[in-house]
């Protein structure tokens, strides 16, 4: 067995353990732990593929970010974990049985029947100086460039959506408001009443 | 040697194991939002490894885009679960019942 064989099959099993546990962990801190892990190992996967510019960007992107937004939503979010393990023993033969029955069918698909090495000859590594970064940009940029404009204007919306989301104005919260203050006027402030003299009694 | 169809197969399995997570924590929205995450990672794996044995580079451009979409959902989707949770108080799929369906 090859090193890459031995990579590749250690991390696959580490990866399907730790997605097991995502879905069947009780704390879903510790799910999101385990999401991190998948992540990485599949980042490995990635690489044993050459594809070294998205596995980084996994590992950057995923689990620097996105688990770490997780990671603060849970913690925030003060939930009540036995209500939510309701159903979880009454739904796990059917979510098994669902789960064994798709998987039988994907893999008869796309087993090595299909897909072996004798229809897919594994391709001859490419040279030490290849650079996975610079080929994905040649195409990104060029051919590309369109769907990468809507992908940055789709970010652009999921932050401007996400903010207005999550911005709450509290109506009790007294706010100064500068450009009142500074334009106000001597009538605004005092009122001059004219009266006649009281007489003393 | 690794075959093609050993990164598919995995693929396959992290899909079906995402799918089961949907149905065995139908009440917990955060778990639910994982699993989504799950199934577009196991979607990606088969892209990458198209892309590897077939040698076009034009696959991993698609993984490229997915996990853009999949981070703005994921962002979205937290940020839907945040207000949802400051005006309920809660996130059990079971209380979300205001539209009676």
């Amino acid at each position: 067995m090859g090193i890459e064989q031995f990579i590749f099959y250690f991390f696959a099993l580490v990866m399907v353990a730790s997605a097991t546990m995502v879905i069947t962990v009780r704390n879903p801190v510790q799910a999101a732990l385990f999401l991190v892990l998948t992540f990485f190992s599949c980042a490995i996967i990635w690489m044993v593929l050459e594809a070294e510019f998205l596995a980084i960007v996994l590992v950057l992107v995923y689990v620097g970010a996105v688990m770490v937004l997780f990671l603060f939503v849970v913690m925030m979010l003060d939930i009540n974990i036995d209500r939510m393990r309701e159903g979880f023993i009454r739904y796990l033969p059917f979510g098994v049985l669902v789960g064994l029955l798709m998987a039988g069918m994907l893999i008869s698909v796309v087993g090595s029947v299909n897909f072996g090495l004798d229809k897919f000859a594994e391709p001859a590594r490419h040279a030490a100086d290849y650079n996975n970064t610079r080929e994905l940009g040649l195409v990104l940029y060029t051919k590309y460039v369109y769907p990468f404009e809507i992908a940055a204007v789709i970010l652009l919306v999921a932050i401007v959506a996400a903010i207005a989301l999550t911005l709450r104005r509290r109506p009790t919260t007294k706010y100064q408001k500068p450009e009142e203050q500074i334009a106000v006027k001597r009538d605004d402030r005092i009122r001059l009443v004219s009266m006649n003299s009281e007489k003393k009694k | 040697m690794i075959a093609l169809s050993d990164f598919l197969i995995l693929g396959a399995i992290l899909f079906c194991l995402s799918v089961a997570g949907i149905f065995l924590n139908r009440k917990n929205v955060i778990i639910l939002l994982m699993a989504i995450e799950l199934m577009l990672l196991a979607v990606n794996m088969n892209f990458i490894a198209f892309s590897h044995y077939l040698g076009d580079i034009s696959g991993q451009v698609f993984v490229f885009f997915i996990l853009t979409v999949a981070a703005a959902e994921a962002a979205i989707g937290l940020a839907i679960l945040v207000v949802l949770f400051r005006s309920k108080r809660t996130i059990n799929v079971d209380d979300l019942d205001t539209l009676k369906g």
